[in-house]
């Protein structure tokens, strides 16, 4: 079996060499009868459902990933401890059998506060990724199949935003639209960052799916399909969308790791979340005069930030594996 | 070859009126606008196919039978393609006047087209059976049971072995000869009536290729398809094709039915190609070709096309354009010494 290596993200098919194409295979040539799939046909996301469930590198972040969403949904499971509750005495003290991971400054319970903190870390993350990936992936589209002057339109929109600096953008959405003081809705802040969070990143989303749609539309089974008859819709959404999806799909997962760190610098900066609210983010930041006196501060919730950005990125490139039926 | 007919060739009444043809292409004109300028790939084709009969439209790279094909399905990419004059017409109406959903209709059902390159031309993330499948399930309304059971007769008539179980393969599971024939059982699907294949078998190996050959003009036959076979193979063209029109920078420039072209080219082009097939008893010598290049679509010289490499030419082939004349009932050629060439052979 011509079977070619796929290292890049891009999955358009390498246009195969003829001569290989044609091959000196016999005509049936394939796969040994036991490896054949019988019984009824299964669409994309059913074959690679079968493949994931094969797969040690998909259950292991799965799981993770799980464990972080039943945290951020009901942290009472795992803590009876109210995270936002000090006491002065015990500031910074190291971790111990009865707080396995010790005080902050302020003497709350750190093992509380990193369990608490993964809802405010976990929904910005997953909702600004969820955002951008929507609003950017369907611009692209959009500009890609189109082509032309709705392209030009929407690429120079695009480089517009990307042109904001990201801090600075972000400093002054939060600025005009929540002056620090003027409210502590924890609900409208989180909002907030979110709509900064997208509006300043889509525009690479849309240049990664624009692109992959650029490479994909002029491939032979588009063309191929519009000469059966298929139609713009159908082209589009069964055609070329899911050829088109696994490269934003891996930089999405990266995405929600960089938005977590993003979340935290904002919250570091005073415009983004911050206390009573407990986040990842806030933690970090908190931490940072104590880092060499008491490392535990940094320690933990850091911990839990790298695990949880480590699993999205596994995940991501198992299922973008998964949905590539060259990999399989 | 006494009396000689001369009239130009019309496929059809100059009125554009049906003549009862199953398609035909009526003085097609296409050009590529490009940075560097107008390039006239196609400057007037007129062919036409009937029910049951092959085609074989030759010439070699870049003489516009590609395009003419994907003018026809209504595939050329517009820019830098422009169609600028003529008619396609499908059952005697001009498809170049048809709304776009009128002509999105046609295609699968009315014309269906076999690419050259099967892996390329089906979509990797699909099972075969679903992209046939979806044919019957979209344009046919069937049930997915149905569709897939009409999935794997198509397998089986295209003789891939084992249909019931490889239905479910994705492509690149597939041997290069058993794609391009997923690929004809993909075009066949709606049952059209005209198919045009272009270059079908150029990415296959010899024997894959004549089977594949053997496959094409068996189902042709059985369903009395109107054919057009795309090809720069004269080889291929000999075994399967009815007549045959050879294309040259964007003209007919010869069309004859088969026994009538090989017996006796009317063209100086087509002699050239034939002369430089490789022959067994000339083992050992050097290869005949035709010499120079096309000319540059950009800058086409004036008079015949083929003037500069033409080993006939004379000064009028350098200030007119020879038109197609017929020259028996059913053959007709663009050269200014057609006759001659037909009676001294």
């Amino acid at each position: 079996m011509s079977d070619p290596t796929i290292g890049s993200m891009v999955t358009t098919p390498p246009a195969e060499d003829p001569a290989v194409a044609g091959g000196t295979a016999p005509p049936d040539a394939g796969l040994p009868a036991g490896k054949q799939r019988q019984g009824k046909p299964r669409g994309l996301l059913g074959d690679a459902w079968l493949d994931l469930r094969r797969r040690p590198m998909f259950w292991i972040p799965a799981v993770l990933i799980l464990i972080f969403v039943v945290m951020a949904a009901v942290p009472q499971l795992f803590t009876h401890t109210d995270p936002t509750q000090g006491l002065l005495e015990r500031s910074r003290v190291a971790p111990s059998g009865s707080a396995w991971f010790g005080y902050d400054v302020q003497g709350q319970d750190v093992y509380a506060r990193v369990i608490y903190g993964a809802r405010a870390s976990i929904v910005v993350a997953v909702l600004s990724t969820i955002g951008t990936v929507l609003i950017g992936g369907a611009i692209g589209i959009l500009a890609g199949f189109r082509g032309g002057w709705v392209d030009a339109v929407l690429s120079r929109i695009a480089d517009i935003f990307f042109g904001l600096p990201f801090v600075l953008g972000a400093i002054v959405i939060l600025f005009t639209f929540n002056k620090p003081g003027s409210s502590n809705s924890t609900f409208k802040i989180m909002m907030l960052v979110i709509v900064s969070l997208v509006v300043l990143t889509w525009p690479v989303s849309m240049r990664i799916m624009r692109s992959s749609v650029l490479a994909t539309k002029e491939a032979d089974y588009i063309v191929a399909a519009r000469a059966l008859g298929a139609s713009s819709a159908r082209i589009v959404f069964k055609h070329l969308l899911p050829n088109c999806l696994a490269p934003l799909l891996v930089y999405s997962t990266i995405l929600i790791g960089s938005f977590i760190g993003a979340e935290a610098t904002l919250s570091f900066l005073g415009v983004g979340l911050h206390s009573p609210v407990v986040s990842w983010g806030i933690m970090i930041s908190e931490s940072q005069n104590y880092i060499r006196v008491s490392p535990h501060l940094l320690l933990f919730p850091a911990t839990f930030l790298v695990i949880a950005v480590l699993s999205f990125v596994m995940l991501g490139e198992a299922v973008r594996e998964a949905l590539d039926p060259k990999l399989r | 070859m006494s009396d000689i007919l001369v009239s130009e060739q019309s496929a059809s009444d100059a009125s554009g009126r049906p003549t009862g043809r199953l398609l035909e292409v009526d003085d097609l004109r296409v050009e590529f606008r490009t940075r560097d300028g107008v390039a006239k790939v196609i400057n007037g084709v007129t062919y036409h196919v009937d029910a049951g009969e092959t085609l074989a439209v030759l010439g070699e790279s870049g003489s516009g039978k590609s395009v003419t094909a994907q003018t026809i399905m209504g595939i050329l990419d517009t820019p830098p393609g422009y169609v600028t004059g003529g008619q396609v017409r499908f059952h005697g109406r001009d498809m170049l006047a048809m709304s776009s959903e009128q002509r999105r209709r046609i295609r699968g059902e009315g014309i269906a087209m076999i690419f050259q390159d099967a892996l390329s031309a089906l979509n990797p993330v699909f099972t075969v059976g679903f992209q046939i499948g979806e044919q019957f399930r979209i344009r046919r309304g069937m049930s997915r049971a149905d569709a897939k059971k009409r999935t794997i007769e198509m397998l089986d008539l295209v003789q891939i072995p084992n249909a019931k179980g490889r239905v479910n393969n994705y492509p690149h599971q597939f041997s290069g000869g058993m794609r391009q024939r997923v690929m004809i059982a993909m075009s066949l699907a709606l049952d059209p009536e005209v198919l045009i294949a272009d270059e079908p078998t150029t990415a296959l190996d010899v024997t894959v290729q004549a089977q594949i050959m053997d496959l094409l003009a068996e189902l042709q036959r059985e369903r009395r398809m109107g054919l057009i076979l795309i090809t720069h193979d004269l080889g291929v063209v000999a075994d399967v094709a009815d007549r045959i029109a050879v294309m040259y920078a964007g003209r007919i420039v010869e069309e004859a039915n088969v026994h009538e072209l090989y017996a006796k080219p009317a063209h100086p082009y087509t002699l050239g190609l034939l002369d430089s097939i490789p022959r067994i008893d000339e083992k050992g010598q050097q290869l005949r070709t035709i010499k120079g290049l096309p000319p540059s679509l950009l800058n086409i010289p004036p008079g015949c096309p083929f003037n500069p490499r033409c080993p006939m030419a004379q000064p009028i082939c350098r200030e007119k354009v020879p038109p197609l004349l017929q020259l028996g009932p059913t053959r007709a050629s663009a050269c200014h010494f057609a006759e001659e060439l037909v009676n001294n052979g």
